[in-house]
C-alpha cells in the first residue's frame, strides 16, 4: 500500500549505492531528493524494500532501509524516490483489516488503498485549538474504570515488566473499550511481538475485528526491526482520520513501546549519533512526544483520539529512559505488580502507583456517576491505610495490630479478590463496577467513609 | 526583503546547510525550500552557512532555494500579546488551523487587525528620551499598557495620535524623526536596554504557603522547580501563573503537553483577577511550543518569552516568566549541537549549556527602566531531570544560578502531599532580605516564624527516622511530640490543594495565621508533655479543626479563633495517668 502514495511524482531510479552499513544505505548521484522522503528499493532478484531518507548532502542520500540491508548487493540495487515524505491511504476501508507493521495485508485480503492519503509523520495539533479532555472511555475493567478512568483524548500508558500480562490487558482494553454508545474504533499497533504473543492478540481482538471496529497492525519479533519505527505512525495516521474526519472516538493501543524505542536506538547507533542515557538517542523524548501528542480533542472537529501505549520496564526500572520519558509525556500511568500477579490476581494493577491525571475531568457528576470520584478517593485512601498497616505488621507482628489496621487489611483483600480480579474476557458495566466498589467499601464501618457524601452513603452502602 | 538567493546543500532534520549566501551574518534569518521555512544562521564556515530550521524540513532538498532576510530572529511586541497564545516564534496561534502544516499555510501575522483605545499622555513638541511614555492603550485584564519611545529614539515629538481607536498597523507618534508604531519588532535574543539594574527588595507573593512562608522568591529573582514526572511541577507553576501578584505573566509551555495547556487556557478564561477585577487571562501571555511542535522553535521560545517580559518591564510593570520546562529547551540545544557535530560535554549536552542557562536567568532582575520607572522580571523555571536524577547537568547547573530552589520530592508526591516541595532540599537565598521587607510591612515575626517551622520540620524528620528504627512508642515524649508537630505543620500549613475552592490561593495574612496557629499548638503540646501529660494522649487529641482551618477559615481572624479553641481544649487536658482518656477526644 505504501507505494501508492506519491507514486505520481516518482523520480528516475538511481543505482549508485555507495555504502551499506547496518540498516543504512548511502546512495550517490541523487538530485532533488528531500529530507524524510520515502524510497522504494529494488534488489536484483526483484525483491522490493522500502526506506526513509535520513540525510541529504549534495548528491548523497542516507537511507534507512526498513527491511534491513541483509542480502543487498550495492552493484545490483536500484532506488526510486517518492518525491514526498511517506503517505498512506486513510479511510474506513482499514476497519476490520489485519496488516503488517508496514501496512501490508496479513489477513489474505487485498492491499488497503484509497484516494485520500495523509503523511504518516502527521502534523502538530495547534495547542490553542485543543479541547481539554472531559468524557470517559470505559474499558469494562473494574480497577481501571473505578480508580484510573481513561478519558477521551488522554494518553495513559501501561508500565509493566517482562512476564506480566500487559499484552493481555492491552488486548482486553482494545477489545472492550467504548464511549457510552458513540461511534468507537480501535487501532492496535503491535511492535516486536513473538508469533505466540501475536496469536494471543489476534484471538483476543478477533471478534471486534470481525465487527469492523478495529484495525490491527502487527510487526512481529522477526520482522524487520526498522519497520517498527513506522508501525505506530501508520496506526496514528489511520486513527486520526477515523477520529477527526469521520467523527469516531478512536482508541490507539500500542505494544510494546520498549521494542519501538530499541528500534529507534538501533538506527541512531547505525548513524553514529551521539548517544544519551543508556545509549538511546537524545531526541527520544521528542520522538515519543511526536507519537503520544497525536491524541486529544480538537475544537470544531468531531471525535477524539485516546491512546494506551504498553511498555515493559527493563529490569523493572522505572527510571529507565523508556518509562521515564513516557511518564513525562503521558497523563498518568497504570503500573502492573509482579506481587499481585504471583498471587493469581488479574489484572494485577498496583492501584496506589497508578494514576489517571485527567480522571477528575472525565468521571463524576455528569460524566459517570455522582459518587464515582468520592468512591475512588475513599478506596485509594483505604488502600493506602492497608499498605501502612501491612508495613507496620511486618515491623511489630500482625498480633499487635489495632482494629482499624486489621480492617484496612481486610479491605485490601476484598478489593483485590472482589473488584480487581476479573476474567480476561469479562467486561463489566460501570454500574457493576461501582456496585462491587460499594460491596468492598462495606468492609469498613459507615463512619469511616468520610470522603463520601452522606446521601451517597445512605443510598449505596450495603 | 533584501534577499540574496542561495542554495541548500545539506539537510539533516532541523540542520540545513546553505551555500552561496553573500553578506550573511550569524543569527540572521534564512528561509529555505519551496515553503520558505524560517531558520537561523548558527555557524558560518567559508561559503557555507549552517541554519537551524524552526519548522519540519521534510521534502527540503539540496538545490532548493534559500533566501536571507537580513534580519535576526524577531518577535512582534504590542498589546495584542495580552490574553493570547503564540508559538515559539511569537506567531499567533488563535487564527491558525487545527494542524500546523508549515507547507500548507503561513500563520497569520501578529496583532495587525485588532483595535484598542489610545490616550496620549505626552504632547506634540515635547522633548522625550528613550523609554519615555507617549500614551496608554486600554488593554485587557487591567494592565497599564504604555506606548514608549523606542530605546534607540529620542528628541522632539513631531506627531502624536490624538485619543481614539488605534490598530496594530498604526504609527502612534514620530519622535526625533523616528516613527513609533504601536506594534514593533525586536530581536528576541537581545536584551532590551535598561537604565540600571537594582538589587532585590520585595517578595513576589505567590499565594502558595510553602513558598511565601518558607522559600520565598523576590520580585526580580529567579527560581527553579526540579522534580520527576508527576511530582507537581506543572500544577505549581500554573498556580503561580494564576495567583501571584505580578502585573503580567509570560507562560512558556516549552516542550510539554498540549492537553494541560488547553486546560490552563480554559481555566484562565474563567477566572477573575482578585486585584484588578479583570479576567486573569488578560494579564497573561502564553507561548505554546508543545513537545510535538518543532524542537528548534522550543529553543527560540525561551528567548521570545524573555523579550516579551522585557517589553512589559519597560512600562514599569512587574513581570513573571514561567517556563515549563527548561529541560526540554536544553534538550533542543543538545539535539542541534550534536547534529552540528559539536564536541559533547556531560551527557551529550554542549559545553555551552551552563552559560546558556546562566544567561537566560540573568534576564531576570529589578531595574530602573530607560523611562525612569521601576520594573522587574522574575523567572521561574521547571526542570525535568532524567530518571529523577538530581545530579544530571541541567538540574545541577540550574541550582547554581537561581536564588530560590523548590525541589519536588517523589515520596511527598506519592503520599499526595502537594505541593511536594521538599523542605530539606529547597532554599531561598534572599530570605534575610525578604524578612526585612516583612518587618517593614507589618509582619516583624516573619523570620522567627520561618525559623521555627524549619526547625520543627527538621526535628520531626530526625525523630521520624528514629521511630522507623525503634518504633514510635519507644521514643522519649519530646521526640514523639516533634513527630506530632511535624505532622501538624505538613498537613495544616504546607499542604495546599490546587483543586480546593477555598485554599488554592492563600494570602500572606492567612498563611501567617495558619503557621502561627500550628506553632502555638505545637508549643503547647510540648509544654504539656513537659508537665507530664502522656504523649499518646496528645497524639490522640483531635486536631482536625486546626488541620481543616486552611479550608474552613476564610480569614486570618477566623484562623486565630480556631487556634484559640484548640489551645483552650488542650489547656483543659488534665495531667492524668495514662489510660484514663477523655471521651470524645479520640
Ligand atoms: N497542588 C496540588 N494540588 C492537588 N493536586 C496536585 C497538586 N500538585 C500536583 N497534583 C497532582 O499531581 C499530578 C501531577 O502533577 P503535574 O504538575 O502535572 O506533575 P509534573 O508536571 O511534575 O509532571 C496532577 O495531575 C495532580 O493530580
Ligand atoms: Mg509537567
Amino acid at each position: 500500500m505504501t507505494e501508492t502514495a506519491g507514486g505520481g511524482w516518482a523520480r528516475p531510479e538511481f543505482t549508485a549505492v555507495e555504502q551499506l552499513r547496518g540498516p543504512l544505505l548511502i546512495a550517490r548521484g541523487v538530485k532533488g531528493v528531500g529530507w524524510d522522503e520515502f524510497a522504494s528499493i529494488r534488489l536484483g532478484a526483484g525483491e522490493l524494500r522500502h526506506g526513509l531518507v535520513l540525510e541529504v548532502n549534495g548528491d548523497l542520500a542516507v537511507i534507512q532501509v526498513l527491511e534491513g540491508t541483509a542480502g543487498m548487493d550495492p552493484n545490483d540495487t536500484s532506488i526510486e524516490f517518492a518525491g514526498s515524505p511517506l503517505r498512506i491511504a486513510v479511510g474506513p476501508q482499514w476497519l476490520g483489516r489485519v496488516c503488517s507493521g508496514r501496512g501490508e495485508p496479513r489477513d489474505g485480503g487485498p492491499p488497503v488503498t484509497g484516494e485520500l492519503t495523509m503523511p504518516v509523520a502527521g502534523f502538530p495539533v495547534n495547542p490553542a485549538l485543543r479541547l481539554p479532555p472531559a468524557e470517559p472511555v470505559l474499558t469494562g475493567i473494574s480497577v481501571i474504570d473505578e480508580l484510573t478512568t481513561l478519558v477521551r483524548g488522554q494518553k495513559l500508558p501501561i508500565f509493566s515488566v517482562a512476564g506480566l500480562p500487559h499484552l493481555e490487558l492491552a488486548g482486553q482494553i482494545a477489545a472492550q473499550a467504548s464511549a457510552q454508545g458513540e461511534p468507537f474504533s480501535v487501532v492496535f499497533a503491535a511492535m516486536g511481538l513473538t508469533h505466540a504473543d501475536a496469536a494471543v492478540i489476534r484471538a483476543i481482538l478477533e471478534e471486534r475485528s470481525a465487527a469492523g471496529d478495529l484495525v490491527l497492525f502487527i510487526n512481529l519479533a522477526d520482522d524487520p526491526v526498522i519497520e517498527r519505527i513506522l508501525t505506530p505512525r501508520l496506526a496514528l495516521t489511520v486513527a486520526e482520520h477515523l477520529a477527526f474526519t469521520l467523527g469516531r472516538h478512536a482508541l490507539v493501543v500500542m505494544a510494546d513501546m520498549t521494542s519501538y524505542c530499541e528500534a529507534l536506538r538501533e538506527v541512531s547507533m547505525a548513524r553514529g549519533e551521539l548517544p544519551a542515557r543508556r545509549a538511546y538517542p537524545g531526541y527520544l523524548y521528542s520522538d515519543l512526544a511526536s507519537l503520544y501528542e497525536r491524541c486529544g480533542r480538537i475544537e470544531g472537529l468531531p471525535g477524539s483520539l485516546t491512546m494506551v501505549p504498553a511498555l515493559t520496564m527493563p529490569s523493572g526500572d522505572i527510571t529507565h529512559p523508556v518509562p521515564d520519558l513516557t511518564g513525562y509525556i503521558t497523563e498518568g500511568q497504570l503500573v502492573l505488580s509482579a506481587d499481585l500477579h504471583a498471587r493469581g490476581i488479574y489484572p494485577p494493577v498496583d492501584a496506589l502507583s497508578s494514576l489517571s491525571r485527567l480522571m477528575r475531568h472525565g468521571a463524576g457528576p455528569g460524566r459517570t456517576r455522582d459518587d464515582h470520584l468520592d468512591v475512588a478517593a475513599q478506596t485509594l485512601a483505604a488502600l493506602a491505610a492497608a499498605r501502612r498497616a501491612r508495613e507496620l505488621s511486618e515491623l511489630i507482628g500482625s498480633a499487635a495490630l489495632g482494629d482499624s489496621d486489621r480492617r484496612a487489611i481486610r479491605f485490601e483483600q476484598a478489593f483485590e479478590t472482589t473488584l480487581m480480579n476479573q476474567g480476561p474476557a469479562e467486561s463489566r458495566t460501570l454500574a457493576e463496577t461501582l456496585r462491587l466498589a460499594w460491596q468492598v467499601l462495606g468492609v469498613l464501618p459507615r463512619r469511616d467513609l468520610t470522603m463520601i457524601s452522606a446521601s451517597a452513603v445512605d443510598r449505596y452502602y450495603p | 526583503m533584501s534577499g540574496t538567493a542561495a542554495q541548500v546543500s545539506r539537510v539533516s532534520g532541523p540542520l540545513v546547510e546553505v551555500t552561496g549566501l553573500t553578506g550573511i551574518a550569524m543569527s540572521q534569518i534564512v528561509q529555505v525550500g519551496e515553503h520558505r521555512l524560517p531558520g537561523e544562521v548558527v555557524a558560518i564556515n567559508g561559503g557555507t552557512a549552517t541554519v537551524q530550521a524552526y519548522e519540519y524540513t521534510g521534502g527540503v532538498a539540496p538545490g532548493d532555494e534559500a533566501v536571507s532576510l537580513g534580519e535576526q530572529l524577531s518577535g512582534r511586541l504590542g498589546p495584542h500579546l495580552l490574553g493570547a497564545v503564540f508559538d515559539g516564534l511569537l506567531r499567533p496561534l488563535a487564527g491558525a488551523p487545527a494542524w500546523l502544516d508549515p507547507a500548507a499555510s503561513s500563520l497569520p501575522s501578529s496583532g495587525q487587525d485588532l483595535a484598542w483605545a489610545f490616550t496620549p499622555s505626552a504632547r506634540e513638541g515635547d522633548h522625550l528620551g528613550p523609554g519615555a511614555a507617549l500614551g496608554a492603550v486600554s488593554a485587557p485584564g487591567g494592565v497599564r499598557y504604555l506606548v514608549l519611545v523606542p530605546p534607540d529614539a529620542s528628541g522632539q515629538v513631531r506627531r502624536l495620535r490624538p485619543a481614539g481607536q488605534v490598530t496594530g498597523q498604526d504609527v502612534i507618534a514620530v519622535v526625533g524623526g523616528t516613527q513609533v508604531p504601536l506594534v514593533s519588532s525586536w530581536p528576541v535574543r537581545q536584551r532590551r536596554p535598561v537604565a540600571r539594574r537594582l538589587g532585590p527588595d520585595a517578595p513576589l507573593q505567590t499565594g502558595q504557603r510553602v513558598i511565601d512562608v518558607l522559600f520565598p522568591v523576590t520580585r526580580g529573582g529567579t527560581s527553579a522547580v526540579p522534580g520527576g514526572f508527576g511530582t507537581g511541577k506543572t500544577v505549581l507553576l500554573q498556580q503561580i501563573t494564576k495567583w501571584c501578584d505580578a502585573d503580567v505573566i509570560v507562560y512558556v509551555g516549552c516542550g510539554e503537553r498540549g492537553n494541560e495547556l488547553a486546560e490552563m487556557l480554559t481555566e484562565l478564561a474563567g477566572l477573575t483577577d482578585p486585584r484588578t477585577g479583570g479576567r486573569l487571562a488578560g494579564r497573561t501571555v502564553i507561548i505554546a511550543n508543545t513537545s510535538n511542535m518543532p524542537m528548534m522553535a522550543r529553543e527560540a521560545s525561551i528567548y521570545s518569552a524573555a523579550a516579551v517580559a522585557e517589553h512589559f518591564r519597560d512600562m514599569g510593570l512587574h513581570v513573571v516568566v514561567v517556563a515549563d520546562s527548561t529541560s526540554r529547551w536544553a534538550e533542543a540545544l543538545r539535539e542541534f549541537s550534536s547534529r552540528n557535530g559539536e564536541m559533547p560535554a556531560e551527557e551529550g549536552y554542549p559545553a555551552s549549556l551552563a552559560s546558556a542557562l546562566a544567561a537566560f536567568y540573568e534576564r531576570a532582575g529589578r531595574f530602573t527602566t530607560l523611562g525612569g520607572q521601576e520594573g522587574s522580571i522574575t523567572i521561574i523555571g521547571a526542570v525535568s531531570p532524567a530518571g529523577g536524577d538530581m545530579t544530571e547537568p541541567v538540574t545541577s547547573y540550574t541550582q547554581r544560578f537561581v536564588r530560590s530552589l523548590w525541589t519536588l520530592d517523589r515520596d511527598l508526591a506519592y503520599a499526595r502531599h502537594y505541593p511536594a516541595v521538599s523542605w530539606a532540599g529547597s532554599f531561598a537565598r534572599d530570605a534575610g532580605l525578604i524578612a526585612g521587607w516583612h518587618a517593614r510591612n507589618g509582619d516583624p515575626g516573619w523570620a522567627a516564624r520561618r525559623a521555627s517551622l524549619t526547625a520543627l520540620l527538621a526535628e520531626a524528620d530526625r525523630a521520624g527516622e528514629l521511630a522507623e528504627l525503634m518504633g514510635a512508642s519507644a521514643l522519649p515524649p519530646r521526640q514523639r511530640i516533634a513527630i506530632l508537630a511535624g505532622r501538624l505543620v505538613r498537613e495544616g500549613v504546607l499542604q495546599q490543594s490546587a483543586l480546593s475552592q477555598a485554599d488554592a490561593y492563600c494570602d500572606q495574612a492567612r498563611a501567617a495565621a495558619l503557621a502561627d496557629a500550628v506553632l502555638a499548638v505545637s508549643g503547647r503540646c510540648l509544654e504539656l508533655a513537659g508537665l507530664g501529660v502522656p504523649a499518646d494522649q496528645l497524639e490522640d487529641h483531635d486536631f482536625s479543626p486546626l488541620l481543616r482551618a486552611k479550608e474552613d477559615a476564610p480569614s486570618a481572624g477566623r484562623v486565630r479563633e480556631i487556634a484559640d479553641a484548640v489551645l483552650a481544649e488542650l489547656r483543659e487536658k488534665p495531667i492524668t495517668a495514662p489510660g484514663q482518656r477523655e471521651p470524645g477526644h479520640d
